[in-house]
């Protein structure tokens, strides 16, 4: 008879899996109200290290070629399949579905991961311009990523919302703190085990697990913090995030549970040159 | 007990009577101290008085007249936005930028903030004495009122004690009057915490006003065991002599909570008399910028970011 090796489940904050400063954790139940696991429940000090990992991580992974970031964006994807089936459990015992949904549903997942690396080097070319201006000058606008940004997970899926929290902010060249759903923390996790062991430096990616109405004001008020996707907030948490997010002029949005690129060109700004002509 | 007179012999027996450190306990002592908590209106307290105590410092080899003058200014006025900050401890600079950073920090109002310069070939110390004495005197002329001299720590390793102590004595005479004297003891070179409670007696006998831990160009530098070492050191020359010296860790305090720790030790071993710039001293430069943004957070109750403060 062996005696079982139970996870302890850990925040990941610059490249490392801290438990909480504050030494606490939360009681996660499966979809049947039994026990499932006691994540970490991150506080605002574990924010706080966050952004300083994420900030520190920052200018390397922005001044990547896009090229490069879609490599290494695909690679999480080609880990992700290795835990294909770690996911597939967590996604049962989370949701309460049948293996085969789940199953569909991790398959769409890594599917989605893929789609997002891919838009590493279109964004610039389909969202930049070259403008018509009277002068002897070309004239060029290219989306340049913001900086640090923090992602509120919606909770209408536990795989597929996280992907679509995370992946389009890294593909835009933005470092991520990402602050998992309340009632699906375990694929965020098992998530930043997967990019902890790809090709992505600590800090690009952090993920915080705990309560969402301790940590959004911190997140609201945190002057390094440059853009906040509140897609996993209530309305009204949301207009409080945005009244209060207003200080350092962050870019506040939330999205529907669906793929597209404007979750990554919201988190960028334009960048227009003048360049001579003839020199 | 004190030196009867500066011969090999003398020096010798001086540091052999000595009680030993009990490297296990300092260790020990040191992380206890560490784990201290001190928070709210304490907490404030703690960041001005470490700002005020810090020696803001640069010490490279692309330093220009620019960059220097840029550091003269934050030092007189650290938080443009909030004149409530203190103004630094003193500015510590390379000999041929003294000039510079007395000429500015005079015209932009920190007339009581002092030029430290890093003099006898630092940071190696691999000069002779002659070209160290004449280092030192170019500092002084150019008008600094401390001088943080490195000891010849070759010499200090192979035994030679009576050449490192000739060397502060030389020094502190051309100092006399018109400068303080910080002797650096480069502890992360002296091995053993036994050494470096040597060192500290052997600089305090010659004449050192300030004994400082590092250059902050070899690592590890201030660790919290040697500046507990040293601080006893200081203590108990105190106990021996009356005569308070000064401490000053630098290199590889970066943060507020680093700081803060420096603070406590010092506190729980010199006494309450050491916090205070005249006897404490942090060498520092990036520190102050996190000293910065706690203080803006604790003052406005939101986290703030690098974008907020200056760059140098």
């Amino acid at each position: 008879m062996r005696v079982d090796v139970k996870k302890t489940y850990k925040l990941f904050i610059g490249g490392q899996f801290p438990r909480s400063e504050s030494g606490r954790s939360y009681e996660l139940l499966d979809a049947k109200g039994n026990f499932l696991a006691n994540p970490a429940l991150a506080s605002r000090k574990d924010l706080r290290d966050a952004v300083v990992a994420a900030r520190a991580a920052s200018e390397k992974w922005a001044s990547a070629s896009a090229f490069n970031r879609s490599q290494i964006l695909y690679r999480v994807a080609e880990v992700m399949e290795g835990r294909r089936e770690q996911f597939v459990s967590e996604v049962m015992a989370q949701e309460g579905v049948t293996k085969a949904q789940a199953i569909k549903q991790v398959d769409a997942a890594i599917d989605l991961w893929v789609w997002y690396a891919g838009w590493c080097d279109k964004i610039p070319t389909i969202f930049g311009s070259t403008n018509p201006v009277s002068g002897s000058f070309y004239n060029f606008t290219t989306p340049e990523p913001v900086g640090v940004v923090a992602a509120f997970i919606d909770g209408s899926s536990s795989l597929i919302d996280i992907v679509h929290g995370i992946a389009p902010i890294l593909s835009g060249g933005n470092v991520v703190i990402a602050i998992a759903n309340e009632e699906y923390p375990l694929c965020a996790i098992t998530l930043s085990e997967v990019i902890a062991t790809s090709d992505i430096s600590g800090g690009v990616v952090n993920v915080l697990t705990g309560r969402t109405e301790e940590l959004t004001p911190w997140v609201a008020s945190h002057m390094d913090i440059d853009g906040v996707d509140g897609s996993g907030l209530e309305m009204a948490a949301y207009e409080t995030l945005k009244r209060d997010g207003a200080d350092n002029l962050k870019r506040i949005y939330r999205f529907k549970a669906e793929g597209s690129p404007q979750r990554i060109i919201s988190f960028m700004e334009n960048k227009t040159v003048w360049h001579p002509i003839g020199i | 007990m004190l030196l009867t007179d500066s011969s090999e012999s003398s020096i010798k027996s001086f540091l052999r009577n000595l009680s030993p450190v009990d490297q296990v306990g300092a260790d020990s002592r040191a992380a206890m101290l560490a784990t201290r908590s001190i928070k709210t209106s304490s907490k404030l307290w703690a960041i001005d008085t470490a700002i005020s105590m810090i020696d803001l410092t640069t010490l490279e080899g692309a330093d220009t007249p620019g960059k220097v003058a840029a550091l003269c200014t934050k030092a007189v006025r650290p938080d443009p936005s909030d004149s409530s900050v203190p103004h630094v401890g003193a500015v510590c600079v390379y000999n041929d930028m003294v000039k510079i950073a007395r000429d500015h920090l005079d015209k932009n109002g920190g007339n009581e903030i002092p030029v430290a310069a890093v003099s006898t070939a630092f940071p190696s110390g691999r000069a002779s004495l002659d070209v160290k004495k004449r280092d030192t005197e170019d500092a002084i002329a150019s008008g600094a009122t401390e001088i943080d001299m490195v000891i010849d720590r070759g010499a200090f390793l192979s035994g030679n004690l009576e050449k490192v102590f000739t060397e502060i004595v030389c020094i502190k005479e051309i100092c006399g009057e018109r400068a303080h004297l910080k002797v650096i003891l480069e502890t992360g070179e002296l091995v053993t915490y036994d050494n470096v409670r040597k060192a500290s007696f052997l600089a305090m006998a010659a004449g050192a006003d300030f004994i400082k831990t590092s250059t902050g160009k070899v690592s590890p530098a201030a660790t919290a065991p040697v500046v507990l070492v040293m601080l006893e050191a200081v203590r108990d020359y105190f106990v021996m002599t009356g005569k308070r010296i000064g401490v000053k860790p630098a290199g590889g305090i970066r943060t507020t909570k680093d700081a803060i720790k420096q603070l406590v030790l010092v506190n729980e071993t010199a006494g309450p008399d050491w916090l205070d710039p005249k006897l404490f001293r942090i060498g520092a430069s990036a520190l102050l910028n996190d000293l910065l943004m706690q203080r803006m957070k604790m003052k406005s109750g939101q986290y703030s970011g690098r974008n907020y403060v200056t760059l140098d």
